[in-house]
């Protein structure tokens, strides 16, 4: 008898567990496309340098060492915001930093750094957006972590500040300090 | 036509303005059999820009870009897994609107068979019962006007 | 001092519905009359409040006040008086306000015209529709005040959104919010009848009326978005399962089955729990709605400005409402069977294998709609669940139903009684079939499997559809508006799958360039680029192409798509040149400039597209002629006290 009532729960059950799921859901961004390159290796590339075309720069630059991937361009406001703060990075002088250019004209990429300051050890030119592709890019500013082994660490989406570098990066980047 | 100033006026806000890209793609693979698979799958990838296309659809410059890989993809010979697994690997199974079928994903592509047969097994179910209840007292349906 | 004025009617009228919440329940509760006539001079109150707050917002778009906040940011000097008006429900804020006025409207129609209902019911429903509007007051009061201000104010506004500047913008919400909101009253006699512990079935007729005008009126709002999609978004699209839409869709989807579960509720007092049910659930789906909308839990293209407050605000008031009344309904509703029976063939039967497939199909795409969401939160990753996949499974419960309908409109209560009608039925789907071989195969050229069983399907519910009149006025038979209704609205909705198989099935689109003096051909239609020139607007500049149509040498029309940029900024935006048909769309949009005098366009042919709302607007008429049948006019003037003929009980 009890059985036989205890089906008229099963809605009130289910709408429970649902807003379980909403409250949960709330806390995420669902917009957020967390990278499936984390734990793999680095996608290889080669490509001109952005201040001298004769000049190739890419992934083998940096083997054995842990290094940083930024993803920038001049029309990416984003990019401006966080500037300062890669200086600072760059400053401190820990990890050698390589800026992807996406998507952008030369002279106007190159100006940019002239005016602004460059924080980087060097920076590959990508006009087309085939090497972002590579990587997983879908929108900048976008930084990563590689470690010592050549393997993707981390990606940051969107702008960095001092405290994701301090609280998301430096502890992984002692990990694989330590390591290599 | 008319007055060629605003006309050249309006180009340069246009190309100063618009991220000079647009969802309409008027570059054709020359196979029809690949266009139709071009075109079948743009329909089914979604931008990761404006979340809510499909790269079809899209005027994203990365909607674009990847319409462009799809298109030498395809032109390579790769079949389409190849480039579903491509497109995976970059940016994870968010990229693709038609799920992947997974050990993750079963229940999504169990569920209409579950539900149709579960509706209609519950359906009969009671429908059996209302019957047998008929049949054990036909006099309790009595004649009633044919209306809604 | 207006916006404030409308922030104090505001206030007020949440006093109001606390009012008439309180009152309502415990009016009823306590037995006491005049605390339940206070309830009901209080939904006038919070009703004539709410207007005033309505009309000081509309007050601030028209006179340009961008020292409100919600002005600022979703109006324009330069924009259209028309446009600044509809801007009202343009946004978050004051979609919120229609949303309370709306439901303020069906409060005030309730009060006014259910006064033959027993008086405690009838105050429990105004109660029950208080606690509602308290809600929507409170949220709007604490997070989302449409009256705010800015500070110091804004020299010029934001503007609204270009994809919003246009006429459907003054219809489709409103519309669509009434049968939204509307089936809110559905849910407050549900919930009456569950607090009162009704085992009859009486509330089941005095339900049926404003379910159906609340479900007329979703069936046009959803008909309307579809249709406005399809021309303004650009790409000749007219429907992306997207969260929103699904959210409109599935509270259709329960009202429907709703509206059918109460015909046997009310006519055999069976299903009486089931139907319960489905009132609470297509509230609850518009609830639910509302929060995937406001809450950025799901990415949409119709998602409004979200905050994590705003979320958490509606899900702790659905929590409330939806799992109260799931709690009532686990409580009541075991007490609530019946005894009757039917044979096998009968209505009844059919019905609630209508209804199986109906649910089936609302949880299959609740299921769609939410699971990234599930996977997400278990941290099981992110997936996409999009149009592929939707278009695929939501046929697998439909495709049964649009089968089983077209023989259940002929069956009749208690009984079986097919045999007589089998000749006549297998006549209509022999010519179904012969019709969707014939006429596919003569018009495109070729037979699918999939499009011969849509069009076959299609024919056969249109045509077992007209049956019903044809043979009643043969028969020299009245045709009750309840009769001429659901035929109608059946026939409706195999013209809705005549459309949506004809242009799924057989269209047509293909980007190509062109210069002046060009042309393409897409099945048989010339497309031919005969001029580009500059268009200003009022509050844009555009580029214009005039393409001209031809075919066989025959010229159909000249369109004229844009590219409009509007000078507040922001994307460009598409306008197609459509040119309507009764057989098919032809559609072309403007892509970009390719330089050297080329430009790329989309060119599209769209057979039959016009009938899936031509269809839908059946639908709805349908729905009205039923609800304006003599029946409930009868019945609202002389009501019997409860009706103990039917209260059964295990």
């Amino acid at each position: 008898m009890i059985k036989q009532s205890l089906r008229y729960l099963v809605p009130a059950v289910l709408f429970g567990a649902l807003v379980g799921f909403f409250f949960i859901g709330l806390q995420k961004d669902p917009s957020e496309i967390r990278s499936p390159l984390i734990g793999k290796s680095a996608p290889a590339f080669s490509l001109e340098s952005l201040g001298d075309p004769a000049v190739r720069v890419g992934t083998a630059d940096f083997a054995g060492r842990p290094w940083l991937l930024n993803v920038w361009a001049t029309w990416c406001g984003g990019c401006r915001q966080e500037h300062e703060t890669l200086l600072e990075i760059a400053r401190e002088n820990r990890v050698p930093m390589m800026g992807l250019n996406w998507r952008d004209e030369r002279a106007l990429a190159l100006q940019w750094l002239a005016q602004l300051g460059n924080p980087y050890v060097s920076v590959a030119f990508d006009p087309e957006g085939r090497t972002a592709i590579d990587w997983g890019v879908y929108g900048a500013p976008e930084t990563f972590l590689i470690g010592a082994d050549g393997k993707v660490l981390h990606k940051q989406i969107g702008v960095m500040t001092p405290e994701i570098w301090r609280r998301d990066f430096l502890p992984l980047l002692a990990a694989t300090e330590e390591g290599s | 036509m008319r007055s060629t100033w605003l006309q050249a006026s309006l180009l340069l806000v246009w190309a100063l303005l618009a991220n000079g890209a647009n969802a309409i793609d008027s570059e054709r693979l020359e196979d029809p059999v690949l266009q139709q698979r071009y075109e079948q799958m743009t329909h089914e990838l979604r931008c990761l820009v404006c979340q809510n296309e499909t790269i079809a659809d899209s005027n994203a410059t990365l909607a674009a870009d990847l319409r462009r890989e799809l298109r030498e993809m395809l032109k390579a010979g790769k079949s389409d897994a190849e480039i579903r697994a491509f497109l995976t690997e970059r940016y994870g199974d968010f990229v693709l609107y038609l799920p992947p079928v997974t050990p993750r994903t079963w229940l999504l592509w169990a569920a209409p068979a579950l539900l149709l047969l579960g509706g209609m097994v519950v359906a009969a179910l009671v429908v059996l019962r209302r019957a047998r209840t008929a049949r054990a007292d036909p006099a309790a349906l009595e004649e009633e006007p044919e209306n809604l | 001092m207006i916006p404030e004025i409308g922030h104090f009617a505001l206030i007020l009228a949440l006093l109001f519905a606390i009012a008439q919440a309180f009152f309502g329940l415990a009016g009823a509760a306590r037995g006491q009359a005049a605390w339940m006539r206070a309830s009901r001079s209080a939904v006038a109150g919070q009703s004539v409040f709410i207007a005033i707050a309505f009309g000081a917002l509309a007050w601030s778009f028209i006179d340009k006040d961008f020292s409100v906040l919600y002005v600022a940011t979703n109006s324009n000097s330069q924009l259209p008086i028309f446009y600044r008006i509809a801007a009202v429900w343009g946004a978050h804020e004051g979609s919120l306000l229609l949303w309370g006025l709306v439901l303020a409207g069906w409060s005030l129609a309730v009060t006014g015209l259910s006064t033959s209902l027993q008086p405690a019911f009838r105050s429990r429903v105004i109660g029950i529709l208080g606690l509602i509007s308290i809600g929507f007051l409170l949220f709007m009061l604490t997070t989302s005040n449409p009256f705010e201000r800015l500070v110091p104010a804004a020299f010029e506004g934001r503007d609204l959104n270009p994809l919003l500047q246009d006429f459907a913008l003054t219809i489709h919400p409103p519309i669509l919010y009434a049968g939204y909101v509307g089936f809110s009253v559905a849910f407050a006699f549900a919930c009456a009848t569950l607090i009162e512990g009704r085992l009859d079935s009486a509330w089941a007729r005095w339900t049926r009326p404003w379910t159906l005008a609340a479900w007329l009126f979703l069936s046009i709002g959803i008909a309307l978005g579809s249709w406005w999609a399809y021309y303004e978004l650009g790409w000749g699209g007219w429907w992306f399962w997207d969260p929103v839409e699904n959210a409109s869709f599935m509270p259709w989807l329960a009202g429907t089955a709703l509206i059918h579960s109460l015909a046997v509720t009310e006519k055999r007092g069976l299903f009486k729990s089931w139907t319960i049910l489905l009132a609470v659930s297509a509230f609850s789906l518009s609830l639910l709605g509302t929060f995937l909308v406001r809450s950025g839990v799901l990415v949409s293209v119709h998602a409004f400005a979200t905050d994590p407050a705003r979320g958490l605000f509606i899900l702790v008031f659905l929590s409330i409402v939806i799992g109260g009344a799931l709690l009532l309904y686990a409580w009541r509703a075991p007490g609530m069977k019946s005894a009757a029976g039917f044979e096998l063939a009968a209505r009844e039967s059919f019905i609630l294998f209508n209804n199986a497939f109906l649910v089936a199909a609302l949880a299959l795409i609740l299921l769609g709609t939410l699971y990234p969401l599930f996977m997400d939160a278990l941290e099981l990753g992110k997936i996409s669940v999009g149009p592929p996949y939707f278009n695929m499974v939501f046929m697998v419960p439909m495709l049964p139903l649009l089968l089983m309908l077209g023989i259940g409109m002929h069956t009749t209560w208690k009984r079986s009684r097919l045999q007589p009608l089998r000749n006549r039925l297998l006549g209509i789907a022999a010519v179904a079939l012969v019709i969707a071989l014939v006429a596919g195969a003569a018009v495109y050229g070729e037979i699918r499997p999939m499009a011969t069983i849509g069009f076959v399907l299609a024919l056969w519910v249109m045509g077992s559809s007209l049956m019903i009149p044809l043979a009643r006025l043969r028969a020299g038979q009245a045709l009750p508006g309840a009769v001429l209704g659901m035929a109608v609205a059946h026939f409706g909705v195999g013209v809705v799958t005549l459309g949506i198989t004809g242009v799924q099935s057989f269209k047509i689109e293909q980007d190509v360039a062109l210069a002046v003096g060009d042309a393409a051909t897409i099945a048989g239609y010339d497309f031919r680029l005969t001029a580009l020139r500059d268009v200003p607007g009022p509050n844009f500049v555009a580029v214009e192409a005039d393409v001209l149509v031809s075919r066989d040498g025959e010229t159909i029309t000249t369109l004229h798509p844009q590219k409009r940029l509007y000078n507040s900024g922001g994307n460009p935006l598409t306008e197609a040149g459509i040119e309507v048909g009764a057989a098919r769309d032809l559609f072309a949009a403007l892509g970009e400039d390719l330089g050297g005098g080329r430009w790329s366009l989309r060119l599209q042919y769209k057979p039959l597209i016009r009938y899936i709302w031509l269809g839908a607007l059946l639908i709805a008429l349908g729905g009205g002629l039923a609800g304006l049948d003599r029946r409930y006019r009868r019945a609202a003037k002389a009501e019997p006290a409860l009706d103990t003929a039917s209260a059964e009980v295990t």
